[in-house]
Parts: structure tokens; sequence; C-alpha cells
């Protein structure tokens, strides 16, 4: 067990420090969060920074110990978020990766790395969300085209993106797993109408995709027809591998802040806050030992494992926690939105619910893990 | 970084676990149970012949020269086995006191207001005076009650190996849990299948890792604040772990006969070791702001 790094770690983190202190205080100033056109250019334009510098791959070639130490560098420098780039880089992209042609490879990668092209997902529907193999979107085979009908929601990104990495029914007689197809889809193609949808936080984050017979090349088809299924389950690894590194690393520094918040307010002489306060550091400080583990796991395997599901499952709750105690060191300033803290505790209730809720991922630890039996 | 553990690492892991399903399987353990109060002095001496209480003292001493990672994970065996006795004391006196090495010597220690194994130590280390026998809630402990304020912070050694014998325990009651959810039929299928079962192990299993990665951590960096973090998740894991698992065992979890109570027992036990866990919760909150 051994938690230093070796030299050639220590250096990328070095040059990479370098390199963020050099290169964040040139930025453009952070758009505002309804003006899309804006944080699409920032997104991509962050993208491309990283690219002329070299680092646009790390999600994808470099190893996950490196990838760990950029998550956690840039996070700690303010450099801005993956944002736009989310989808490209940590879902459509390793899928294209791994189970694209040559053909497909290169007309998708290098923009997705260059900050050129913005992806938005399409797999969860109104009524497939956590049962995603429910899914009823419709695409049949017209000469060189798929034909696709039905609709997406939940589509981060959907009013800035060029592609969407679709999941469609192709056999509806099949069993429901093997009827699937992965395509990618133009945004701009006839039919697909895109509209927005208000989260409880007050923001449009994310949108309900309308699709009424979208024309779709076969040559977008990513694996073969009706296996999409398994072409997505490599990409849903991804997604539980590093995903959260950098959050970690900003709620450890959130939780510093608050603690010198109620320093300042008062409530720190309360014993009870204090404790809790106490009881958030060891939590956020056994995530972040937890990841580190997880990452290592990765080294030696090359794909990241089911401990994935263990770290989101504690994280999400914790993130949670660490919000709600937020609200007490606010005291009434917690129902004052233009308070720092009062917009995060609000986001941070989609986190038990998005990407596998925790009721699923409960039963993906139990089945998967312990070995239970599959039922309700 | 290579934070897993080493094929050595593994090897001893494996090897303790050897020994003690050798010699104090669950059988020996509802035994043992039944005949409170003595400690099986010969079991004692094959563990000092194993190195587990000379484990860190160098090699040069006559010890195993190993570290607290490996210290770690052989009281986290114990731990899983549910092995009584004053090990962490032993442990802690293998320098100072005579045979405790070897295990020719049996260590109480003063902590958290409580001896464990006072009449049956050799040597006591800490202040024990005017302690009074008390009739113990663990009848795989027995206890003695020392009066008056605790003395002194906590070992933070003893804290972290108490801990690593908490994420034993923890382990434990999640393999006792998902053995049982997946024997035990009901309404024609396995409890195991049933989602408010499923869901009690899957949240045994998320405590015990989370406290596994804090536990490791804290023996490689030896912080005060992994350790206290350690101290915190590791009791939390265990104890709320062997509650579920009792649960999930229903009517046979709240029996005698079932080993179960004794994992909850000694949970109880080892989380009054290193005093209040709000003392380590003011500890890293006190962090926060250094």
């Amino acid at each position: 067990m051994d938690l230093s790094y070796t030299p050639e770690e220590e250096d990328f983190r070095a040059r990479l420090r370098e390199w963020l202190a050099k290169v964040l205080p040139g930025l453009p100033p952070k758009p505002k969060p309804e003006d899309w056109p804006g944080r699409r250019a920032y997104d991509l334009g962050w993208q491309r920074t990283l690219y002329d510098a070299g680092y646009a791959d790390v999600h994808w070639d470099a190893s996950p110990t490196m990838r760990l130490i950029f998550l956690e560098e840039t996070e700690k420098a303010g450099a801005p978020y993956v944002g736009a780039n989310f989808v490209g880089l940590l879902h459509a992209g390793p899928t294209i990766a791994a189970e694209g042609t040559e053909a497909q490879r290169a007309r998708w990668l290098a923009p997705i790395l260059r900050g050129d092209e913005v992806w938005c997902q399409g797999f969860s529907e109104p009524d497939a969300g956590s049962d995603l193999a429910a899914l009823r979107t419709r695409a049949w085979r017209d000469g060189d085209d798929y034909v696709v009908s039905g609709s997406k929601i939940w589509t981060s990104h959907a009013e800035v993106a060029d592609w969407c990495e679709l999941l469609v029914r192709t056999d509806p007689e099949a069993p429901r797993h093997r009827g699937i197809t992965w395509l990618a889809m133009p945004m701009d193609a006839q039919g697909v109408t895109v509209r927005p949808l208000r989260t409880l936080a007050g923001s449009h984050e994310f949108a309900e995709v309308f699709l009424d017979e979208v024309r779709v090349p076969a040559a977008n088809r990513v694996g073969a027809e009706n296996d999409g299924w398994r072409v997505t389950m490599v990409t849903l690894s991804f997604e539980r591998g590093t995903a959260f590194v950098g959050e970690v690393v900003a709620c450890r520094r959130v939780l510093g802040d608050l603690a010198r918040v109620a320093r300042a307010n008062g409530t720190w002489d309360d014993p009870e806050l204090r404790r809790r306060l106490g009881r958030l550091n060891a939590e956020f400080r056994a995530l972040w030992r937890l990841t580190q583990w997880n990452v290592s796991e990765a080294e030696g395997r090359g794909v990241p494992g089911v401990g994935g599901s263990v770290f989101k499952l504690r994280y999400s709750h914790a993130r949670q926690e660490l919000y709600d105690a937020a609200a007490a060191v606010l005291g009434p300033d917690a129902l004052d939105l233009d308070r720092p803290w009062v917009l995060d505790r609000l986001s941070a209730l989609s986190y038990t619910i998005a990407a596998g809720t925790s009721q699923i991922q409960r039963n993906i630890v139990a089945e998967r893990i312990l070995g239970l039996p599959k039922g309700r | 970084m290579r934070f897993r553990l080493t094929r050595d690492q593994e090897a001893l892991r494996a090897g303790m676990r050897e020994l003690l399903g050798r010699r104090f399987d669950g059988a020996v353990l509802r035994a043992a149970a039944g005949a409170p109060g003595r400690l099986d002095r010969g079991l004692w001496r094959e563990l000092g012949a194993a190195g587990f209480f000379a484990l860190r003292l160098p090699e040069a001493d006559g010890g195993v020269g190993l570290g607290l990672a490996e210290a770690v994970l052989v009281f986290e065996e114990a731990g899983r086995a549910l092995l009584p006795g004053p090990l962490v004391a032993t442990h802690l006196a293998a320098a100072d006191v005579p045979g405790a090495a070897t295990g020719e010597a049996v260590v109480a220690r003063a902590d958290g207001g409580l001896v464990e194994w006072l009449a049956e130590a050799d040597e006591v280390t800490g202040d024990a005076s005017g302690a009074v026998p008390v009739r113990s809630v663990d009848p795989l402990t027995p206890l003695h009650r020392v009066p008056g304020p605790v003395s002194g912070p906590p070992d933070p050694v003893a804290v972290l190996l108490t801990a690593a014998e908490q994420l034993g325990t923890a382990t434990r009651a999640c393999e006792l849990a998902v053995q049982h959810a997946r024997t035990r039929v009901q309404f024609g299928q396995p409890i195991g299948a049933f989602q408010a079962v499923k869901h009690l192990c899957a949240d045994m299993l998320v405590r015990a890792e989370t406290a596994r990665a804090a536990v490791y951590a804290a023996a490689v960096t030896s912080a005060p604040a992994d350790i206290a973090a350690a101290r915190l998740l590791a009791d939390e894991a265990a104890v709320r772990g062997a509650r579920d698992c009792l649960q999930v065992h229903g009517g046979m979890g709240f029996t005698w006969e079932s080993e179960v109570h004794l994992h909850l027992k000694r949970t109880w036990v080892r989380a009054q070791r290193g005093g209040a866990n709000t003392e380590s919760e003011e500890m890293l909150a006190a962090e926060l702001l250094s």
C-alpha cells in the first residue's frame, strides 16, 4: 500500500501546476448560467486550450493515476469544468474509441479532443429511466438511413450539441436488451425538437428531445445493429470511474470554508454543529482515499471496477449532507438564493438520482458484488 | 501511487486468515462464549510464534520488522474472526513487557475508563488503580471499570488497530448477512431477492469499503486526522453493520446460539476504546481550521 507518487507522476503534476498558473489568468470571464451559446464557447475554448498544451486526451490515454492528478490539480487551481465536453469526453468518445470503426474514430474523436464539437446523450425516456432497457424510441431501416421517432429526456447540453449519442429500438420483437442500437445523430437533422426543462434550482440544465422521423445515416451506427446495449455498457463504466475526483477536492475546500464561516458567525460555538463538520471531514477524507483505492485498482485492471457504485452511493449522500450542514451554518441566510452554497444545496439533490439512482446502485452492489439473487 | 495490497501483504493476510480459520472457527467461537473469562494460552503462544505481537518490532530485536500497514491487516483478520483477548494491549507492549512479543505474556491496558481481560493478564499498562469488575455485556471480553476521569489522550496506534478490528467485523457482518439472505427462503424465494433486505446488505458493504479506504490510508500516513477519521468510519461500519446483520437474521439473530450478537457486543466494547468519539469529531473539526 503506497500513497506516494512516482517521480514521473510528480513531474507531471509540477508541470501541470505551472501551466495552469500561467494560462488561467488569461481566460475570458465565465458566462452566465443561462447563456448557452456563451457556455458552449467557453467550454469548447477551454478544451481547445487543453488540446494545444497536450492535455486534451488525459481522460482517454493517460493512466488512471495521471487522470487523478489532472483532475485534482485543475480543481485546486480553479480551472473550468469539463462542462459541455462531458458527454463527448466521458461517454460518446470512449464508446467510439472502443467500438467504432476506423472511419468513425477518424470522423468523431479528433473534433471532441480539439474542442470543435459538443455531444449530448439520448438514453433516458419519459417511460425508461432506471429501467433504461424499456426504451421505446423506434428506428427502422430505410435505404442507407435509419428513420427515428420517439422522445428522450434529461438530455444535458441538448440546446448547444452537435451530436447526440442515441439509443434506439431496432427490433421490438427481440428480448429487450437485444433489440437496441447505438446511433450518432446530428442534432441539426430535420425532425429534432429540443424543449428545455427547468430544474428545481431554476436553471435549464437539461432538455427533452423529440424525434419525428429523423433520418440518421446507417454509417453513424456504432457497433452492430441490436448490439447497442453492450456498446452502451462500455460507456457507463467510464462514468462510474474517476468522474467525481474534482468534486471531492471541491467538497473538501467547501468544508474548510464552511468551518471558517461558522467560526466567524458564531455557529462554531455549537458543539453539535462543530462535530457534524468534524464528521464530514472524516467522510470526505475517506472518500478521497476511496478514490485513490479505486484508481489504483483501475491502474491494475485497465478499466474502472464496480467500486464506482460503492463510491457513488456514499459520495452522493455525503454531498447532500455537506450542503445541509452549510444551511445549518448559514441559518436564515440559507433561504437566500444569492448566498453561496444555497444553489449548490439544491443541485446536490440530483446526485442520488442522476446516473443511476441510489436504489439502482444498491441493486448493482447487492447483485454484482455481493451475489444476491435478482428479484424485486 | 499504488494504494492496493502488495503480494506480500496479501500473503500475510491469507496466512493469518488460515491460522485463525484452523484454530478459531465458528464452533470454537461459540464454545468460548459458553465458557467466558478464560483465555486460550496455547492459541496466544501460537499467535506469538506467528509474529502477531512482534510484527512491528525490528528484526534485530527478534521482531518481524514490518510496519503499521501490515499490523492493520492482521488486526483486521483478528477482528473478522472475533478473536478474544487483549490483542491491542499485548501488541503495543511487545517492546517493553517481557514475554509479550512471543505470546508468553498476556498484557492488559487501561483505556477509555475500562480494562479488558484484567484478571487473565500477567501485566497491566496504564493506570488501572481501583479497577472493579463489572458484568460485561460481551461474554468474550471480561471488563473492569476504572473509576475517575479518563487520563490523557488515546494512543493513536491503539486507536488505529482497534479501527482495523472494527473493519474486520464490519466485513464479517456483511458476509454473514449475505450468506443468510441467500439461503433463508420466505415467500418462495431467498430473502436476499427482496430489495428491502438487499439494500441493507449493500449499505453494509458501502460502509465497510469506505472504512477500509480510511483505515488503510491512516496506516500508510499515520497522520492524526487520518487516524481519527478511520476510527469514526470503522466504528460506524462495525456497529451499524452488526446491527443490520442481526436484523437480516430475523428471530435467529436474537438468539444466544447464533454468533451475530457476539459480533455486535464486541463492536460496542471496541467503540469505547480511545475515549469518546465526540473527541475524534472535535479533533477533525479543529483540523478544518488549521
